[in-house]
């Protein structure tokens, strides 16, 4: 299993298998819509819902304006609380700190509480290099681990698997890594979660070190915040002897008093709670209670590019609540690998070419896939207008232009592979300057029409391998106003007389004349 | 009042009709529309595709050719949503790129006087019963960007259920977006089509004859589905239907 998904084909070619993947999207049509029309729900019963929504995006906006300084008070709290605090530049140098902290320790296993940080830098692959093996304790991440297989969905990371599939991981994979499924699993659900339970269990009791992220830090106290359904994340947090949390500088938040606004709008956008059942909140160590060391590893990986831009900044205000994907037409549709990313769906699409740059492959097409329909937008509970960070990165993809990459400004030259495209740009824009060579082209294309094609060769087949072609009027609308003034407005072949006849309006002097068999019309 | 149409190049080279539909309309409501013959196109598909400074002419373009009409009235909530809501944009884009205010300041007189056909109808003419007959099934799919970027809410489907003769169902899923999405159509084109088929199974399944949007470009490819598809539902422009009276009827 690879976190980093390099290699991975474009959005378009991987979409292409999940759609026709029939079972693929049973199940995800049925988890998202469940999902969506609980959240739904939970949002419509808050009535300052609105007003959560804008708090959560100003309160992330100006700690992000100022994010140097909540991160050095953070780190100030967290040390007096004994913690230590590490700063990572990328993936690889908070590998290198995790790697090391459990080596240190002399262990060769750790638990991990689910976390999207440590998965975005490929931390399990980096630690089984080193010799230690990393178990996910959460049922979803333990569905995929054991399934040798990546997660799908930011919340859900098993989405992609029905409960029958779920039963054959476990039956097979179980025994090979701790206790092995009972004898005669079903797929009952109540069965399949005693059956992690029990595996995991041993697990939970054994390990000396544990790792985690957090989806928020408050600075004032340097106080860590995990928030999650299952409990697992409690017993990671709670019973090893050192804790090791890798978070996104981005998730620092300066007070209590805004973390209130997030732990209203976090669980109902992702689960459709009002609360979610387990908040773990640490600070430092406590003698006597809980791990005796707490390291802190703030993970940049892009982020302060990110924040450079000023357009696309916002993705980093996100709180992984997932209601994105979850009301995405394309996500349903494609499925969360086809995003080659631990970061799929609508954020995904905004967050990886960020974070990562938009010279693979993967991730220049990442910007298109979206029919901009704002769902996503509309549900987003920091208000991330994701079209419009998508249509900014479209625009990085075919213009290039400068952009800030490991700290330094950049040039980026425009993506290969959209010649055609922009040439075709190009050639519209000099129609659209002239209405006269939009009327020739729109009068070539009226007498032509009998030979057009129902369907196209070549990059149109795209449109009409699935799509007929609409059929070319005889005469367009400019003609036919330049021939009638507007009078006699009807559809076109009809018999249709004066629009004066209808109800006597201040335009009711128009008439038929002038009215011609449009098929005389034209050129 | 001077109102201008914005029938929008797709309408203009492939949907004469509902130019004409709107015209008829909006004449039967008292209500004299010019159609000015230097417009062309929006620059929308340029700007949603990546190019935004080859939009920027086809924005002045619009300003120069439209900016002296007290109204401007669009039959498509994507190519108002564009003006209303892009050219803004495009203002503030280039003022952050260090250029002057020049864009914003040509483009800003447009702005707050572009309206999407059902907004003019109710908001500015006050009408909701607009006398129209059509006697058909009907099932009202609210696009994306006139949903949600013009925030056109009911008005629509209050103009529908005004119609005498109509019989207005409610379409499942109706927030769902088509799939159409401009150069995503083609772009991403199997997801795209699914969309599409997932879209024209939930019309089909209100037993309605009449699939009614308020966009052209959603329904050319919902209607090139539904021909692939062959069903016997027909898309028709919500202008049409609105244009359509019991002694001439529209289609």
């Amino acid at each position: 299993m690879s976190g980093t998904y390099l290699g991975m084909p474009a959005f378009p070619a991987a979409a292409r298998d999940a759609v026709r993947d029939t079972t693929l999207r049973a199940n995800l049509r049925h988890a998202t819509h469940t999902i969506r029309d609980k959240r739904a729900k939970a949002v419509a019963e808050l009535d300052d819902w609105a007003r959560l929504r804008e708090a959560g995006r100003q309160i992330k906006d100006h700690t992000l304006r100022h994010l140097g300084e909540h991160l050095l008070r953070l780190e100030e709290a967290v040390t007096a609380a004994g913690g230590t605090v590490h700063w990572a530049a990328d993936a690889d140098e908070a590998n290198r700190i995790v790697t090391d902290l459990v080596r240190a320790t002399g262990e060769r296993e750790v638990v991990k509480v689910k976390s999207m940080a440590t998965q975005e830098i490929g931390l399990n692959e980096a630690l089984e290099a080193a010799g230690i093996h990393a178990y996910e304790t959460d049922l979803a991440e333990l569905i995929v681990q054991l399934g040798k297989d990546r997660p799908s969905h930011i919340l859900v990371p098993a989405i992609h698997r029905n409960r029958g599939e779920i039963r054959d991981i476990f039956a097979r994979e179980m025994a090979q890594w701790g206790r092995p499924a009972p004898d005669g699993l079903t797929d009952a659900p109540a069965e399949l979660a005693e059956a992690a339970r029990l595996h995991l269990r041993e697990k939970f009791l054994r390990a000396k070190v544990g790792v985690s992220g957090a989806n928020f830090m408050v600075a004032e106290t340097g106080t860590m915040v995990v928030v999650e359904s299952e409990g697992n994340g409690r017993m990671c947090l709670t019973l090893p002897e050192t804790l090791i949390s890798v978070v996104g500088i981005e998730k620092v938040v300066p007070t209590w008093r805004d973390l209130e606004v997030f732990l209203q709008t976090l669980p109902r956008s992702s689960t459709a709670e009002r609360m979610n059942p387990y908040t773990s909140m640490w600070t430092g160590t406590t003698d006597g209670d809980g791990p005796t060391a707490f390291h802190l590893v703030l993970l940049d990986n892009g982020r302060t590019d990110t924040l450079a831009d000023e357009v696309g900044r916002q993705a980093l205000r996100c709180i992984r609540c997932s209601a994105c994907l979850n009301v995405c037409p394309v996500y349903e549709r494609a499925g969360g690998h086809a995003y080659g990313s631990v970061y799929p769906g609508p954020i995904g699409a905004i967050l990886s070419p960020q974070l990562r740059g938009t010279a693979s492959e993967i991730d220049a097409s990442l910007p298109y896939a979206s029919s901009l329909c704002g769902a996503c937008y509309e549900v987003c509970p920091v208000a991330i207008d994701i079209p419009e960070v998508l249509v900014h990165l479209r625009e990085r993809v075919v213009q290039g232009g400068e952009f800030t990459r490991h700290g330094a400004k950049t040039t980026l030259k425009p993506a290969r592979g959209h010649a055609a495209e922009r040439a075709a740009m190009r050639a519209a824009g000099l129609v659209f300057a002239r209405p006269g060579l939009l009327r020739a082209g729109q009068r070539l294309a009226a007498r032509t029409r009998r030979a057009h094609p129902r369907t196209l060769p070549g990059p149109g087949r795209a449109w009409s391998a699935t799509r007929d072609l609409p059929t070319v009027p005889k005469e367009s609308f400019r003609d036919w106003w330049q021939r009638t003034q507007g009078r006699g407005a009807g559809p076109a072949g009809s018999s249709g007389t004066a629009s004066g006849t209808a109800s006597g309006t201040a335009s009711g002097t128009a008439s038929a004349e002038g009215r011609t068999d449009e098929g005389k019309a034209g050129a | 009042m001077r109102v201008a149409l914005f029938l929008t190049c797709v309408n203009d080279t492939l949907y004469p009709d509902t130019g004409r539909a709107v015209v008829k309309l909006l004449s039967r409501l008292g209500v004299e529309v010019d159609f000015p013959a230097a417009q062309t196109c929006c620059g929308q598909a340029h700007y949603n595709t990546g190019y935004r400074h080859q939009a920027e002419p086809l924005a002045r373009h619009f300003s120069d050719v439209f900016g002296e009409y007290d109204a401007i009235v669009t039959p498509s909530g994507s190519c108002g949503s564009m003006v209303r809501e892009l050219y803004p944009r495009m203002g503030e884009r280039a003022r952050a790129e260090g250029r002057d205010d020049g864009l914003a300041r040509t483009l800003a007189p447009v702005v707050p006087k572009t309206y999407e056909l059902t907004e003019f109808l109710v908001d500015v003419l006050g009408v909701t019963d607009v006398g129209a007959y059509y006697p058909h099934t009907v099932t009202y799919h609210p696009t994306c960007h006139g949903l949600r970027s013009l925030g056109l809410g009911d008005r629509p489907t209050r103009l529908l259920a005004a119609v005498e003769g109509l019989d207005l169902v409610e379409l499942p899923g109706a927030r769902e977006c088509c799939g159409f999405g401009g150069t995503f159509a083609v772009k991403n084109s199997d997801v795209s089509a699914a969309m599409g088929t997932d879209k024209v199974r939930a019309a089909e399944s209100t037993g309605a004859d009449v699939l009614c949007a308020a966009d052209n470009s959603c329904l050319m490819h919902l209607g090139g589905t539904m021909t692939r598809l062959r069903t016997a539902m027909r898309p028709v422009h919500l202008a049409e239907i609105l244009a359509s009276t019991e002694k001439e009827p529209w289609s």
